[in-house]
């Protein structure tokens, strides 16, 4: 059996992603920017694109600007409201502790050009607190920017209401949606976000392309330069079939949102409870403000990494935030802010799910994991003293 | 990948793996909180290393290394057991990706520590300098750029 349950880090793209793709692969290839036919057939897919993407979150088109991913929409969002900030003089960034690396990043590099940076605390349970967001707020705060949906634990953000607070004290907000746009539904008017993140591969669409919401009122500033495409605010000539692919895609996940909700949530379900049986386990993060498909757990007394290689080894591809797998020698971040310690978050395992897998596939992955789980620790020293009381348990 | 074949053979078909009831020495080296640890026993027969288990919490490569560490010195007499190098488990192993080198350190350590233990049990005096590894600690701020 091969079972992919590694949908947070990417998706397969969608037939229908695929059949959209072709003719702007093999036949319409005009730059967009041209004015011929070839060219202005071009530009008439990328508009339609825009429609579909703007439709999709409840935004209107010339509020969509396309990008290479979910990281450049990230950056130049973040570099917009650093930019905005200062001219008014307000040079203090909230956003959190758990924030994805594209975003704390850019953030570190604000830091060194004289930016506060207040990263909020997540807790237990992996929620941005409203209160905090209230009390971070200065006189000089000019930008906050909160992640809708976490990509390693799945937890959904309070997002409506700090969009409400920030509309109201007059501060810019971003939200970096790449995991929440497709799977649950994403509304930028009802959020009141003023920049909005996506990502095409997160929902069967290619990967290298994204976009950002930008609401009308907020000037966008350009952070790739060069030619005037994208109303001269993100230069290069467009990824024409991408883009297309990524609005098939994203109008695809939302047709089909409810329906494949239900199913994930009951595959979802079952995992969670079958997995909760192992001794010493625990899930992570809040599950009713969560993803319906993620699904993140530690298993004290292992390391994740091998646990990913034994599992491959028996067809399921998953992933760890276990520092082996981050290539440092700390566990996740994301993990970490949760308060869990070092030697527990080196045991975690994420498996996301999609519609395209079955109840079949969950049944197997509770059979395979417990053995997992089991022969890994039968060979751990950790374990060992765990058992014999040298060591404290710790979940 | 990763992992070359043979690593993975080491990783999937850990040689030696157990635990040790009798043993002569016992070492422990890493840490919980950086992810790895290893536990190697010893029995010392004659002055051989007559034979060695080992238990590992950590990645593929750190259970691959002490896996076949563990069979480079079965057999071995103890100062030859000293000598084996990270290096000489790294080209065993027909190389390690470079983030991964430092499973080969603990390999080197765990099996010097179980000799350590060997010795203090035993009264046998020795060179500190030998393992003087033994309190060493990971970095624990690690800027990245
Ligand atoms: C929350 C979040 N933000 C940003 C990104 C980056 O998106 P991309 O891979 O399109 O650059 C990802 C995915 O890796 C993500 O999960």
């Amino acid at each position: 059996m091969k079972i992919y349950v590694d949908n947070a880090a990417t998706t397969k793209m969608s037939q229908r992603a695929i059949q959209a793709m072709m003719p702007y692969l093999d036949g319409v290839y005009g730059n967009p920017s041209s004015l011929h036919t070839y060219g202005q057939e071009a530009a008439e897919a990328l508009e339609n694109a825009r429609e579909a993407v703007a439709k999709a979150i409840g935004a209107e088109a010339n509020e969509i600007y396309f990008t290479s991913g979910g990281t450049e929409a990230d950056n130049q969002a973040i570099l917009t409201g650093a930019i905005l900030g200062e001219r008014k003089g307000k040079k203090h960034i909230i956003s959190s502790k758990f924030e994805h690396h594209a975003v704390l990043n850019t953030l570190k590099q604000l830091e060194k050009q004289g930016f506060t940076v207040t990263l909020l605390e997540v807790y237990e349970n992996g929620l941005v607190r409203l209160e905090d967001v209230k009390q971070a707020i200065r006189e000089d705060t000019g930008f906050v920017t909160i992640m809708m949906a976490n990509n390693e634990i799945g937890t959904i953000q309070p997002i409506r209401e700090i969009g409400a607070l920030c509309r109201e004290r007059g501060i810019l907000f971003h939200t970096d949606a790449v995991q929440a746009v497709g799977h649950i539904p994403v509304d930028v008017k009802k959020l009141k976000v003023d920049l909005l993140s996506l990502s095409g591969h997160k929902f069967h669409g290619p990967k290298g392309v994204g976009a950002l919401y930008v609401r009308k009122s907020v000037p966008l500033q350009k952070f790739i330069t060069g030619g005037a495409q994208e109303r001269g605010k993100r230069a290069g000539t467009e990824n024409i079939p991408g883009i297309v692919a990524m609005a098939e895609a994203l109008q695809e996940s939302i047709e089909n949102l409810s329906e494949s909700q239900n199913h994930i949530l009951s595959m979802r379900d079952r995992l969670i409870e079958k997995l909760r049986e192992i001794p010493h386990s625990k899930v992570n993060g809040d599950l009713q403000y969560h993803l319906p498909g993620t699904v993140n757990m530690c298993f004290e007394g292992i390391e994740g990494e091998s646990m990913l290689l034994l599992l491959d080894a028996k067809g399921i591809a998953a992933s760890s935030g276990s520092a082996c797998t981050s290539g440092s020698l700390d566990p996740s971040h994301v993990l970490l802010a949760l308060g869990l310690p070092h030697e527990v978050a080196h045991g975690s395992l994420r498996l996301s799910l999609d519609a395209a897998n079955t109840q079949e596939e969950v049944t197997y992955i509770c059979e395979v994991l417990p053995e997992v789980v089991a022969y890994l620790r039968s060979i751990s020293p950790v374990w060992e003293e765990l058992e014999k009381g040298e060591r404290k348990h710790v979940i | 990948m990763l992992y070359s074949q043979l690593v993975m053979d080491h990783f999937q078909n850990p040689r030696n793996v157990g635990k040790m009831e009798d043993a002569d020495g016992i070492g422990e080296v890493g840490n919980a909180k950086c992810g790895d640890i290893m536990k190697m026993y010893i029995k010392v027969e004659d002055g051989k290393i007559s034979d060695v288990k080992f238990n590992t919490f950590g990645c593929g490569s750190a259970i691959a290394t002490s896996s076949i560490a563990t069979e480079m010195i079965k057999g071995k007499t103890i100062p030859e057991a000293l000598r084996l190098s990270n290096q000489a488990v790294v080209e065993a192993l027909g190389g390690l990706p470079a983030h991964k080198i430092h499973c080969s350190v603990l390999a080197e350590e765990a099996v010097k520590a179980a000799v350590k233990d060997y010795y203090d049990r035993h009264g046998i005096s020795y060179d500190e300098k030998l393992f003087r590894f033994c309190d060493h600690e990971h970095d624990e701020n690690e800027e990245d750029n």
